[in-house]
């Protein structure tokens, strides 16, 4: 056991350099955005049709569904870090917060879950 | 409140439109998270077969849904152009007083046109059928 108190231990060390993460993450998210969403919304609004057969063939196509998945992950991490910081401004009292913290964390965690099975089912031919 | 500094506090600031630029940035983002739900709900109707999609078809495309698309492609050319803004920022430029300014009616100009273009480009699709 040491005697040394936890104040003793970390001081020196440095910080943990953890402190700008979600900042980074949040700017890091945006610049990957950029090129995914106009991507996205080009793609998107170029489909000839939106019925069954037309949409599957768009979303089996290898890279299209590369970039659906990797659009859909990072829109929802970066939705997660802004509307994570949208409830940590505007929702005061702390039980409210922490309930609506984590639900916004779940609910992020679901949305990015179902949209990646989504296109792999797609674009494994599952999707009759 | 916690004791520590929080941001925005709407009531206390005197009202300068670069302040709407902000607020505005923060609502169409969190419009855009609803707008990713509706996306990641369709992809679920796709995957699931011709036939769920059609069901899920059959809400998407009440006439109301118009509206919704309408709104998101505005909340997201307004928070591409304004995010592009943040990011220029992030870099340490356009911080005075009078590019701010200055930036924030381009920001309104860039993403009118977008809004413009996206919006006519979707017009032809919805033109296309569903």
């Amino acid at each position: 056991m040491s005697l040394r108190s936890p104040l003793g231990k970390v001081l020196g060390a440095g910080s943990a350099k953890q402190g700008v993460h979600d900042w980074w993450m949040q700017r890091l998210t945006s610049v990957a955005l950029v090129p995914l969403s106009i991507w996205f919304v080009v793609s998107l609004l170029s489909l000839p049709s939106f019925n069954h057969a037309t949409v599957v063939a768009w979303m089996g196509g290898s890279w299209t569904a590369l970039l659906l998945i990797l659009f859909v992950l990072v829109a929802a991490w970066h939705s997660q870090l802004g509307v994570r910081v949208v409830v940590e401004d505007y929702v005061h009292s702390a039980g409210a917060r922490t309930v609506t913290l984590v639900s916004v964390m779940f609910a992020h965690t679901l949305i990015a879950a179902a949209g990646v099975f989504a296109v792999l089912k797609v674009a494994f031919g599952a999707a009759s | 409140m916690p004791p520590r500094p929080l941001s925005p506090h709407l009531s206390v600031y005197k009202f300068k439109y670069t302040l709407t630029t902000s607020i505005l940035n923060r609502l169409t983002g969190v419009g855009l998270s609803l707008g990713l739900l509706l996306l990641v709900y369709w992809l679920m109707a796709v995957a699931s077969g011709a036939h769920a999609q059609a069901r899920a078809a059959r809400l998407l495309s009440l006439p109301v849904m118009k509206l919704v698309y309408a709104a998101l492609i505005i909340a997201f050319c307004y928070h591409l152009s304004a995010g592009v803004r943040h990011l220029v920022w992030d870099t340490g430029r356009g911080l005075e007083r009078v590019q701010a300014q200055r930036s924030a009616w381009l920001v309104v100009g860039v993403s009118i046109a977008l809004m413009l273009l996206v919006g006519y480009c979707a017009w032809l699709a919805g033109a296309r059928g569903p």
